[in-house]
């Protein structure tokens, strides 16, 4: 395969402008999964904010919400709190080893398919289509001087490319605050500067990538090709023209009168024409090609036409070309897919996925945490005592008011109170209300006789009082002056 | 050498020098920057002529809109107060034991009291307000051993008229003799009296030198520090039986205390600090750990003065310097 060209070798392709990419409309199974895929990530990406959950009085009734003034993640039952970003680091981990499985099961199927950047291009494709026609057309209105009616239909596309570049930038905001509040007061004018830059920075970088820069983002700009090329091996899926079947080209009319020199490809260059990046996958695997399978749905339309098998172009792995070509049978799909690279990252992504369960099955809503004042480190009393101060915070992570008991243990002699209470009702327990979803700082005054060592380890813990229950323990240290 | 050409892959020019075979193209900037850059000296004129820009010989062009960083810090210091206003006009309406009894109004004096403390009185009595050392003088406002009082209002008054002040009238004053400087006791009677209270301190036992200081004790000093030595806070005389030392409870230290007795001194804060201020200084100083709870009736006759004096105090902080010195 000497001939396979890559539009980033080429040495002037660097200087070339833009050649114009008008994708032909297509039908087959791959476009209907296109079609499918992008109505549910779509679907997912705009209802998602405006799922409501209850949660009860004291917290936000947003299904999924990032909260990032009260610093709160809510995801259906599960609230995030920021010393538990792990989860969400988890979930990235999980995001990144799930892709490595899915490239290397089925090559570049995000590329095709999930991409935010193929979804909206392959959106505003279909409102070009439904405005200016199919590829012909487009091409004609594309070369056409500038006039009253290509302004007009100029216009009307950009209009509802603008139209739905500003609904995507909206619905990103509703993610971060009460959807149906916030969509108030965007229509009222009164949301927040920020809400409406956010909308102004997303429609406009909408609306650039998916009607304009398109193809060149995935080619030029996006990192992940390079990598996800290097993630590929010959056992993974990607799309692949058989050329051992299909060379040399020829018309039908003269494969007919001269059996058997030609091929199975008749150079109609409809793989070409429904191209998204606007490659010819005939010229081998390139970085160009996003996978999304377009072309082999436009191949088997025409070998069908013309009544020769389908699969010239096809979803194959570069070992099954090798055997192919030698005229052996390719690998059963079940089997290149169960091969031992993906099991391993199947194997690492769902035990990531299952730590993050059972950590979230094991954690515990209820928190303590004690740091000792340093100045003064101790005080020393009229009577003789110690007396040292801890500023504690405890951590009622449950969405309603909790009764806590804070003890403490382990330190002889001692006694303790609040800042705000006295010596006089010094005790080695306290209980009081957390408010629901908050940290509550408290000062806590601990004082004991002086007689013993001048550093004592005790314990500061803080029990749920009601039927949920839950406990923390966090151990600090009681400082004694030197003895004279 | 300077042979400009066409360059056929590209159709550019070049700039006509080559070093080892190799030219440069005259790629002209893209139409972007230039826009960009031709857009940046528009905007520059029209910021030269509403900002101050330009040098003149000892000043600046003033700019149209008028702008200047002091009246930009006016403005910001302007919003603060008013956005601190309701709160601190809460604060002044309150009486002290109410603010203390209401957990937002109590924190933000609190925070308040500590911002006034470590402006102003970090130089005496420490960043922790622990005295900065122990026998230094500088009382320690954490421990509960309290000369003058240690309630709300006791620390207030303190804080308004100040301590030994010398030109105010209502300053908390008390003088203790220098028993051995002026000759009222011998360097003998000195030292038994340091055995007595190092005794009562629980520092050293009975011994013949203190039980002889005993009575000297009884004659002296009893009336202010009472017969068992347990102080009176009227006269901010200190309790001499507890662990605490203002200036140190070593035979040294007081013997220094009874040779030449020991008057600390401290501002008056009333006519320096707003009234609010003062009120936020004494929730401060009372929440560090050694506050103690209002007496139920006032019995201590300048606690009552206190709360009666206290506004007056502020409000003409130059009337009470005309009292006459005690």
């Amino acid at each position: 395969m000497n001939d396979i060209r890559d539009i980033t070798d080429s040495p002037l392709g660097q200087y070339q402008k833009r050649k114009g990419v008008f994708p032909k409309a297509v039908d087959g199974h791959f476009r209907r999964l296109k079609w499918a895929i992008m109505l549910i990530t779509l679907g997912v990406y705009y209802i998602t904010p405006w799922l409501r959950w209850d949660r009860g009085p004291y917290a936000p009734d947003q299904a999924v919400l990032v909260d990032l003034a009260h610093r709160r993640f809510f995801m259906f039952g599960i609230e995030i709190w920021p010393h538990e970003f792990y989860y969400v680091a988890g979930l990235l981990i999980m995001a990144g080893i799930g892709l490595f499985l899915l490239t290397s099961a089925v090559g570049r199927a995000w590329c095709g398919y999930a991409c935010p950047q193929t979804v909206w291009t392959d959106l505003f494709q279909h409102v070009e289509r439904w405005i200016d026609g199919d590829r012909n057309a487009q091409i004609r209105l594309n070369n056409a001087p500038w006039g009253p009616a290509k302004l007009a239909r100029r216009l009307t596309k950009w209009g509802v490319w603008l139209a739905i570049a500003v609904a995507t930038g909206g619905a990103w905001i509703f993610y971060f605050a009460d959807a149906p509040t916030l969509a108030a007061d965007l229509f009222s004018g009164t949301a927040p500067y920020v809400a409406y830059f956010t909308i102004f920075i997303l429609t406009m970088t909408t609306f650039i990538f998916g009607g304009f820069m398109r193809e060149q983002v995935c080619i030029y700009m996006c990192p992940w090709p390079r990598i996800q090329t290097a993630m590929l091996d010959e056992q993974s899926l990607i799309v692949t023209y058989k050329n051992w079947r299909g060379e040399p080209r020829a018309s039908v009319k003269k494969a007919e009168a001269h059996p058997g020199e030609f091929g199975d490809c008749i150079d109609c260059n409809q793989c070409v024409a429904v191209c998204p990046t606007g490659i010819d996958i005939r010229e081998g695997p390139q970085i160009g090609c996003i996978t999304c399978a377009l072309c082999i749905d436009a191949c088997d339309t025409v070998m069908k036409q013309v009544g020769r098998p389908r699969g010239l172009i096809d979803y194959a792995t570069l070992a099954d070309a090798e055997q192919e070509k030698q005229g052996q049978p390719a690998t059963p799909v079940l089997k290149t897919l169960l091969r031992p690279r993906t099991l391993i990252y199947f194997g690492i992504w769902s035990a990531i996925g299952l730590g993050l369960l059972f950590m979230l099955g094991n954690r515990t809503r209820i928190d303590i945490s004690a740091q000792q004042e340093r100045n003064p480190i101790y005080v020393l009393l009229s009577d003789g005592d110690v007396r040292n101060a801890y500023t504690v915070r405890l951590r009622n992570m449950e969405n309603r008011p909790r009764e806590m008991e804070v003890s403490m243990a382990g330190l002889s002699g001692g006694r303790m109170w609040r800042g705000e209470d006295t010596e006089a009702n010094a005790a080695d327990r306290f209980v009081l209300t957390v408010a629901p979803d908050s940290v509550q700082k408290l000062t806590i005054n601990v004082v004991a006789p002086y007689e013993g060592q001048q550093r004592d380890e005790f314990a500061l813990s803080v029990k749920a009082l009601d039927q949920q229950g839950g406990s923390d323990s966090h151990d600090v240290v009681f400082e004694r002056p030197e003895s004279q | 050498m300077a042979k400009q050409r066409i360059d056929e892959p590209t159709g550019t020019q070049t700039v006509g020098h080559e070093w080892d075979g190799i030219e440069e193209l005259n790629t002209p900037l893209p139409r972007w920057w230039l826009w960009t850059f031709y857009a940046t000296v528009i905007f520059s004129i029209g910021y030269c002529i509403a900002y101050p820009a330009w040098p003149m010989i000892d000043s600046a062009t003033k700019g149209a809109l008028g702008w200047t960083s002091r009246g930009q810090l006016a403005d910001e210091m302007a919003a603060e107060a008013r956005r601190r206003g309701p709160v601190m006009s809460a604060i002044a309406a309150t009486p002290l034991e109410d603010i203390a009894a209401n957990a937002e109004l109590r924190q933000v004096a609190i925070n308040g009291g500590a911002a006034a403390f470590r402006a102003n009185c970090v130089q005496c009595h420490g960043s922790g307000a622990d005295g900065i050392r122990p026998g230094s003088g500088y009382p320690n406002l954490r421990d509960d051993e309290w000369l003058w009082g240690g309630d709300l209002q006791s620390i207030h008054f303190t804080l308004v008229h100040g301590i030994r002040n010398p030109d105010h009238g209502e300053t908390r004053m008390s003088l203790m003799p220098a028993f051995g400087r002026d000759g009222i006791l011998d360097a003998r009677g000195v030292q038994d009296v340091v055995s007595h209270v190092r005794t009562i301190s629980g520092q050293e036992r009975a011994s013949a030198a203190s039980a002889r200081g005993t009575t000297l004790f009884e004659a002296n000093c009893a009336v202010c520090h009472g017969a068992a030595g347990e102080g009176n806070r009227t006269l901010g005389a200190p309790n001499l039986t507890d662990r605490i030392w203002l200036y140190g409870g070593s035979r040294q230290a007081l013997t220094q205390t009874v040779t030449n007795s020991r008057q600390g001194v401290m501002p008056r804060w009333g006519h320096r600090l707003d009234e609010t201020t003062v009120k936020m200084l004494a929730i401060y100083v009372h929440s560090l750990g050694g506050g103690e709870a209002s007496p139920p009736t006032s019995t201590n006759p300048q606690t009552t003065a206190a709360a009666a004096a206290a506004p007056a105090a502020a409000a003409a902080p130059a009337a009470p310097a005309t009292a006459a010195r005690p």
